[in-house]
């Protein structure tokens, strides 16, 4: 089971944050097809949300074929997109904590770290790698 | 056919619909020719500054107070004008009242012995997750704790309209906290209808999903949330740009370079001079708060005039 949080002031709305929760824990492989995500009344009695928030976030999981409501039971994520992703992501990490280390060598703060990877980010999307 | 299909009409009707609700006190007027009309199954954010109309008007909602003029429908019948109809509506007045002299015990039985749908398990589940002792006299709670004994009461009574004035205006960041999460828990749990009034914006923002603004008894904007977020820009260009047709200019600033205009827009906002930003519910609630004071202020020179 996981828990979700919610920043109020990243400016991003509450149910895109929970879709985002759970699409990030399915390629970290910390859910896995068959685990049940934790049900509206759950989530509302922690976070203090509208449970319809909620509701919506499920909605659009549902919608991508992420998860799946059983009426009356809760909502089951319905593929793992952990194992291969997981392991894939091994090599990029590698390679990115060596940059940083280069970047704070050279003399880089966090400030302009940030801002170099938002714009290689934003340059290189799109870009597909045959 | 027809008629089975809509049956009491639950889910597409409203929970409150106001026509030109007016009332006033002598000279002052309390609440200026208010129009909404809000569907059920919402939480309801109602702000504004002190003195707006916000008290008033839920005041009026929940029949404590009748209206000068106008009318108001509460599921589809003025406010308290059968017994079936209070049955359905909860009203938790400022400063959470309490019988200062009864028992925490004595509070869940005059409320079993008034309301006849009272849930009595739910009551002193919720009084003891809270850890009220029974026999404590309400005048020796905290604010906190009165607090969650009125919401507590308010919610046994299962109501499907539930007002509260400024709920969580006397508590710490805790007990409002815990306070938010209860009612959440009610609204999941039984879908009911909540409008509260409150200052703090970040609250509404995690638990509304309709805004009402008032601003000097007027009401200056009402709507989902979700719509009003996606109607509204904030526009960054250059000072000598004209600002893009069929926008609605709610608020502007002017730097000798630059402007900054709050906007409502429909569609989709094309013109290449301008920066389109998002804006948050906080935004909204301060683009519309001053341009309700602008007005005030307009119309008050008008009188000076």
């Amino acid at each position: 089971m996981i828990e979700f949080y919610i920043d109020t002031h990243s400016g991003v709305p509450p149910y895109l944050q929970i879709g985002q929760q759970v699409r990030r824990a399915l390629k970290l492989g910390l859910l896995e097809q068959g685990d049940q995500l934790p049900t509206v009344k759950e989530v509302v009695a922690r976070l203090a949300i509208n449970p319809n928030t909620v509701s919506k976030a499920y909605r659009e999981l549902e919608h991508e074929g992420l998860v799946v409501a059983r009426v009356g039971v809760g909502t089951f994520v319905a593929k793992s997109l952990g194992s291969e992703s997981f392991s894939a992501l091994a090599p990029p990490r590698h390679d990115l904590r060596k940059w940083m280390e280069s970047a704070r060598r050279a003399g880089l703060d966090d400030e302009s770290i940030e801002a170099l990877v938002r714009e290689c980010f934003r340059s290189s999307s799109g870009m597909v790698v045959a | 056919m027809l008629s089975i299909l809509l049956g009491d009409g639950s889910g597409v009707s409203s929970v409150l619909e106001t026509e030109d609700l007016t009332k006033s006190y002598r000279a002052k007027m309390a609440l200026s020719n208010c129009t909404i009309d809000v569907p059920q199954g919402h939480v309801v954010g109602l702000v504004g500054p002190n003195g707006s109309g916000k008290s008033t008007l839920l005041n009026i909602a929940s029949g404590v107070l009748s209206p000068t003029s106008g009318s108001i429908q509460v599921f589809g019948s003025p406010p308290a004008s059968s017994s079936t109809q209070l049955e359905r509506v909860s009203f938790v007045a400022q400063d959470t009242p309490v019988y200062t002299g009864f028992s925490v015990r004595d509070h869940l039985r005059y409320g079993q012995h008034v309301n006849p749908k009272w849930d009595d398990n739910l009551a002193r589940r919720r009084v003891e997750q809270l850890g009220l002792d029974l026999g404590q006299r309400a005048g020796k709670l905290s604010g906190g704790q009165r607090a969650q004994l009125a919401l507590t009461l308010a919610i046994a009574k299962r109501p499907d309209f539930l007002l509260l004035d400024e709920p969580v205006a006397s508590l710490d960041p805790l007990a409002r906290r815990e306070f938010l999460q209860i009612l959440m828990e009610t609204v999941a749990d039984r879908g009911v209808s909540i409008l509260l009034s409150s200052h703090l914006v970040a609250d509404i923002e995690r638990v509304c999903d309709y805004l009402i603004v008032l601003v000097s008894s007027r009401v200056q904007l009402a709507g989902e949330v979700e719509d009003l977020l996606a109607t509204h820009h904030r526009l960054i260009g250059p000072r000598d740009a004209t600002p893009p047709e069929s926008q609605v200019v709610i608020e502007s600033s002017y730097t000798e370079r630059q402007s900054t205009l709050f906007v409502r827009s429909d569609g989709p906002i094309l013109d290449p001079h301008w920066t389109v930003e998002a804006v948050n519910l906080e935004d909204l609630v301060l683009a519309y708060m001053g341009q309700g004071r602008t007005e005030r202020e307009v119309n008050a020179n008008e009188e000076l005039a």
